[in-house]
């Protein structure tokens, strides 16, 4: 209600009024709350321009309730005076009295009674003095007429601590006229509505002003997973590259295409119960292609292809187990595996993005399946300088300019290269991946050409995620819905 | 990767220079190691156990280098300090010697009894050692780490070092019962039984570990020198009477094992390394190993072999252009010592005992690499051309995510694997019922299986998001693994779509209008009629009676939709009514 009826008597008197008026005065003129008046004024001002309202601060000092009933009928000790007749009061009979008791030993103080305990019938009460002043009262009576500054500080803080007295804050507003007063204001309109477009009324209606500091109201939206949204930034810079996504569809794996075929030696840690996630159904994989398998499990035993193999006892029963892949270089191994078989050799470069599967127990820093991410470069003459080249054009592709690489050693790639990428947070190099030129332990027994090279690198879609979102600190904005 | 500790000062007063770390750190990452830690023994403790622990333990500077795991001979400061040095051309690889005792060579005989457990057995001599204490103390610390790494704790090879000096050869390398082996082992007072110490090891965090290996065995192995005294019972323990000591001036080496590739490369990485400490450099005593077949072996192998690389190989492979000359000079900097030879554009390597890791032409193109400093290498791009595909169910995927969050879906992204109760109990079924895959070595129960639904994965979510203001609307589109005799492995992966919805009304028009719109997406039209798709009344243990339906699409059933089961929302430690709708989107391919 910005035109209730206070309001209105507020603007009327502030037409009239030199200057001002204050809000607790004029609640106290019309005989209402000030809060009233204090709603009027808000009103008000939510209109724009009409008044001016500063916030004042007083502070008041009002009479307690026992302060009004001595105000009214006199301090406790004149009561007990006046209560105590010429020939005087028995003493338990003047402690009967409502104001006995206090009254009683301030008028003793004040030396206006006495006490005879020599009296007959008990302790008796006699007047000393003829009249007395009632100060209290009249003090009190002097802050009821708002008169409270005529008191001393000392005279307040005795009444104060007599709880006759209290200090109030009291907030007000010194109200003036605004640039825009007018005693006449009409309701402002909060929304334009289809009927004041049709009628074209909006042209005669003051409107409500927005605030803009407000939030606005968030769109009822699905979105996607902040991880995945980094997969397909990553799918799509391999696709810009000219790389063909390889089938990944295959949790389930056997040792012989995640370990073996890799040229990994079956007593290889990461063949541990510890590291892998082996299968007890099914526990082993019947198919395995024999030709091809012959050939791995000689080079394993014996060497061959310019190697000296392992020389160890490679075991078929070892290869069959099934597991949760490793890794997806299983997959680029069945891939390269295919490639292999067409004559004659084409070029190939393929990549991936899926999940892999690590036996550990979770916590902060260790996930049992995280998503790696893997590219792959066939063809004839590939050099180590190729494969430092693709990865300059891959990590610049994310932003990542500052690169080095570290010999490193991996069972499949020889040579071996750790990616650094220099992070501008840590300030420090951060390992960002690892790649390498597959050996030819791996490639040959496929039946690849043997002046055909591999290049390959893998990363970590979490890991890399996590070093990115200094640049991506967007995608940290949604609601991350992991279990 | 093992991670090797040196003290700092040591390890620079055999560099004969001193680095900052920084330098120091700098030549690492160029040789191919890692400077992962600068510590103190007082601040590990400190870290590990508290500040009061640490009190008065040593502060002397620690440097933590991770080797490649195939680098046995950069175990420990001797072998490392030599690479290095090789690396930086201040000095030449040493040439490692076997040679012939004054006397008589030791002699260990292998009976056969050894040919069930772990019937290999190789050893050599290190004669007039001088130790020093930090010199002792890394020969110890050499053969832990060889132990952890290639010998792949203690399985493939076990290491025993004795002072000869207290023994009488020849040794016996034999199998007998536990109950029949009796010795004081190392840093005991007293005899005990081969059992009893099987007893007493169950309890010492140290052989704890390597008791399996020969546990359940009916005849343990061990070594006995010419008077009966027991060497070692290997893989768990020496005996007291050889113990080696600072002081020690010949020592008997020892190596059993499973895999006699490894054995004698064990032997040669211990004795290439210490011989440098020995009255003859770099010499090495032989011993004779008789096989239970009476075959002869002497060992250490101490094997040099030659490969011959063309230089123009190794400048093809590594994308550089130096000539052979300068290759056989970085190649010699990695301990491979090469010359040109022949036409002018071969190079002879000569590959020490010291690197078993180089069995390849590859390897040694990588080191040539090294050498040459990748980070020196030119980069540049392949000229291989190729049309980029996509994997048409990714593809798929990657459309339907895009519009199923258009329709006001949120994805989750949820486990793979998960427990047997997510898909069985909870859903209602028995585990037989749903063909899935089962995990033998699970560490916790929330691997137990791979999951053949997305639903418990969603469900997971939405309990872990309670507070979330309602409805929620979840969606996945990922795969899920189920038993198929007819694929190579015995199983096969299905891409899954599915959605939920959650909210103080079950939904179920909101999750069959969601079913209409990805049917219209995906251009299937509604109705029987071939290419169409259509839901029939049905019934399932997750679902509410009635409340259930069955989706057929082009002619096939791809899955249901429908209001949850009370018992699953409950189980799932849920409060609301659900619905929720999963198909195979593989027939839209």
């Amino acid at each position: 209600m910005a035109d209730g009826p206070v309001a209105e008597v507020l603007l009327q008197r502030l037409e009239a009024a030199d200057g001002g008026l204050d809000s607790a005065e004029l609640a106290a003129e019309l005989g209402v709350e000030h809060q009233t008046v204090v709603g009027a004024v808000k009103s008000l001002q939510a209109l724009g321009e009409i008044i001016e309202a500063e916030l004042r601060s007083t502070k008041r000092w009002e009479l307690t309730a026992e302060g009004e009933e001595i105000a009214r009928e006199g301090s406790h000790e004149a009561r007990v005076f006046r209560s105590v007749p010429p020939e005087g009061l028995p003493q338990s009979e003047l402690m009967r009295l409502p104001s006995g008791k206090v009254g009683f030993s301030k008028a003793m103080s004040n030396k206006w009674i006495r006490v005879d305990k020599s009296a007959a019938d008990g302790p008796r009460v006699f007047r000393v003095v003829d009249s007395v002043e009632d100060e209290v009262q009249r003090r009190l009576q002097l802050v009821q007429g708002g008169q409270a500054e005529k008191l001393g500080e000392k005279e307040r803080s005795e009444l104060r601590k007599r709880k006759l007295l209290t200090e109030v804050n009291l907030k007000t507003y010194w109200v003036s006229k605004g640039s825009a007063f007018s005693t006449s204001i009409s309701k402002q309109e909060t929304e334009l509505s289809p009927e004041m477009i049709s009628s074209g009324s909006w042209r005669d209606r003051p409107f409500k002003p927005y605030n803009f500091s407000a939030h606005g109201v968030l769109p009822d939206s699905g979105h996607l997973h902040p991880l995945l949204k980094v997969r397909t930034q990553f799918r799509q810079i391999f696709l810009e590259m000219g790389f063909t996504e390889m089938p990944t569809d295959n949790y389930i794996e056997s040792s012989f295409w995640n370990f073996d075929a890799l040229f990994q030696p079956q007593q290889h840690p990461a063949r541990d119960q510890h590291d892998t996630f082996f299968l007890r159904d099914p526990a082993q994989a019947q198919q395995l292609p024999m030709d091809y398998v012959h050939r791995v499990k000689r080079t394993h035993s014996q060497g061959g292809y310019g190697s000296q193999g392992y020389k160890y006892n490679w075991k078929l029963d070892e290869a069959r187990k099934n597991l949760l892949r490793t890794h997806t270089t299983s997959a680029s191994a069945r891939a390269l595996y295919r490639l292999a078989q067409k004559k004659p050799f084409t070029a190939a470069k393929y990549f991936s993005i899926d999940r892999v599967f690590r036996n550990e127990t979770l916590d902060a820093t260790h996930l049992a399946e995280f998503h790696q991410i893997e590219g792959v470069v066939a063809d004839h003459g590939l050099t180590l300088g190729h494969l430092m080249g693709v990865l300059r054009e891959f990590f610049s592709k994310l932003g990542i300019t500052q690169l080095r690489f570290k010999p490193t050693y991996n069972p499949y790639t020889e040579p071996s290269m750790e990616v650094f990428s220099y992070h501008q947070g840590l300030k420090k190099w951060v390992e960002v991946g690892n790649s390498g030129i597959f050996r030819p332990e791996m490639l040959l027994p496929m039946g690849l050409p043997e002046n055909v090279s591999v290049i390959a690198w893998g990363l970590s879609l979490e890991r890399e995620h996590l070093l990115c979102t200094e640049s991506c600190a967007v995608i940290m904005t949604y609601t991350s819905l992991l279990p | 990767m093992p991670t090797v500790s040196l003290k700092r000062d040591l390890l620079f007063r055999a560099l004969g220079r001193t680095y900052t770390d920084e330098e120091f750190d700098e030549l690492c990452f160029e040789f191919g190691l890692e400077l992962d830690e600068i510590t103190s023994e007082k601040e590990i403790i400190s870290k590990e156990q508290g500040n009061e622990k640490a009190q008065g333990a040593s502060d002397v500077v620690l440097y933590k280098i991770d080797v490649p795991a195939n680098r046995y001979d950069l175990l420990c400061l001797e072998g490392l300090v030599r690479g290095l040095q090789v690396f930086k051309e201040r000095i030449k690889a040493p040439m490692y010697k076997r040679v012939m005792p004054n006397g008589e060579i030791q002699k260990l005989i292998i009976t056969e009894e050894t040919a069930k457990i772990r019937p290999y057995a190789v050893a050599a001599v290190l004669r007039n050692i001088k130790f020093t204490k930090d010199r002792y103390e890394s020969f110890i610390e050499l053969q832990e780490k060889l132990h952890q790494n290639i010998c792949r704790k203690r399985a493939l090879v076990a290491i025993g070092t004795h002072d000869l000096d207290t023994l009488s050869g020849p040794f016996t390398y034999t199998a007998k019962k536990p109950s029949d082996i009796k010795f004081k082992p190392l840093n005991k007072t007293k005899e005990y039984t081969a059992c009893e110490l099987m007893n007493i090891y169950k309890t010492d965090n140290h052989l704890k570990h390597y008791l399996h290996i020969i546990e359940n065995k009916p005849l343990y192995p061990v070594i006995y020198d010419s008077n009966g005294v027991v060497l070692s019972m290997p893989p768990v323990i020496n005996g007291h009477h050889s113990k080696i000591t600072v002081n020690t001036r010949n020592i008997f080496i020892e190596c059993t094992g499973t895999d006699f590739t490894k054995a004698k490369i064990v032997l040669d990485i211990i004795v290439t390394t210490f011989s440098e400490y020995c009255e003859n450099q770099f010499t090495v005593e032989a011993a004779e190993v008789v096989f239970p077949n009476g075959k002869l072996h002497t060992f250490p192998e101490l094997a040099y072999r030659k490969e011959m690389v063309r230089a123009d190989l190794i400048n093809k492979k590594v994308g550089i252009r130096e000539t052979p000359e300068n290759l056989a000079k970085l190649l010699t900097r990695m301990c491979l010592k090469s010359e040109v030879i022949g036409d002018g554009n071969q190079i002879e390597i000569e590959i020490p005992p010291t690197r078993a890791d180089i069995i390849h032409a590859c390897d040694i193109i990588e080191d040539a690499a090294i050498a040459y400093g990748y980070n020196n290498i030119q980069m540049t791009l392949p000229k291989t051309y190729t049309i980029a595909n996509q994997f048409p169910l990714n593809k798929l995927t990657e459309l339907l995510r895009h519009d199923m969050a258009a329709a006001g879906f949120t994805e989750a992204l949820t486990f793979a694997l998960c427990s047997q109760e997510d898909i069985a109990d909870k859903l209602g079924l028995d585990i037989s019922a749903t063909k899935a895959v089962l995990i033998s070595n699970p560490k916790t129960a929330e691997f137990q299986v791979a999951r053949t639904t997305l639903l418990p994965g969603l469900l997971k979510t939405i309990a872990a998001n309670r507070k979330m203001p309602l409805p929620l609307k979840l969606f996945e589109i990922s795969d899920i693994v189920i038993k198929d005799s007819s694929r190579d492995v015995g199983a096969r992966n299905y891409r899954h779509l599915c959605a939920v919805y959650y909210n103080k009304n079950p939904g179920f028009e909101i999750i069959h209008g969601l079913l209409d719109r990805l049917m219209q997406l995906l251009d299937v039209p509604p109705g029987e009629k071939k290419g169409g798709y259509v839901i029939k009344a049905s019934e399932g243990p997750a679902f509410f009676p009635g409340r259930c339906a069955e989706i057929f699409a082009r002619g096939q059933s791809i899955g249901k939709l429908g209001v949850l089961h009370p018992d699953v929302i409950t189980k799932f430690e849920l409060t609301m009514p659900c619905s929720c709708v999963e198909i195979n989107i593989e027939p839209f391919l």
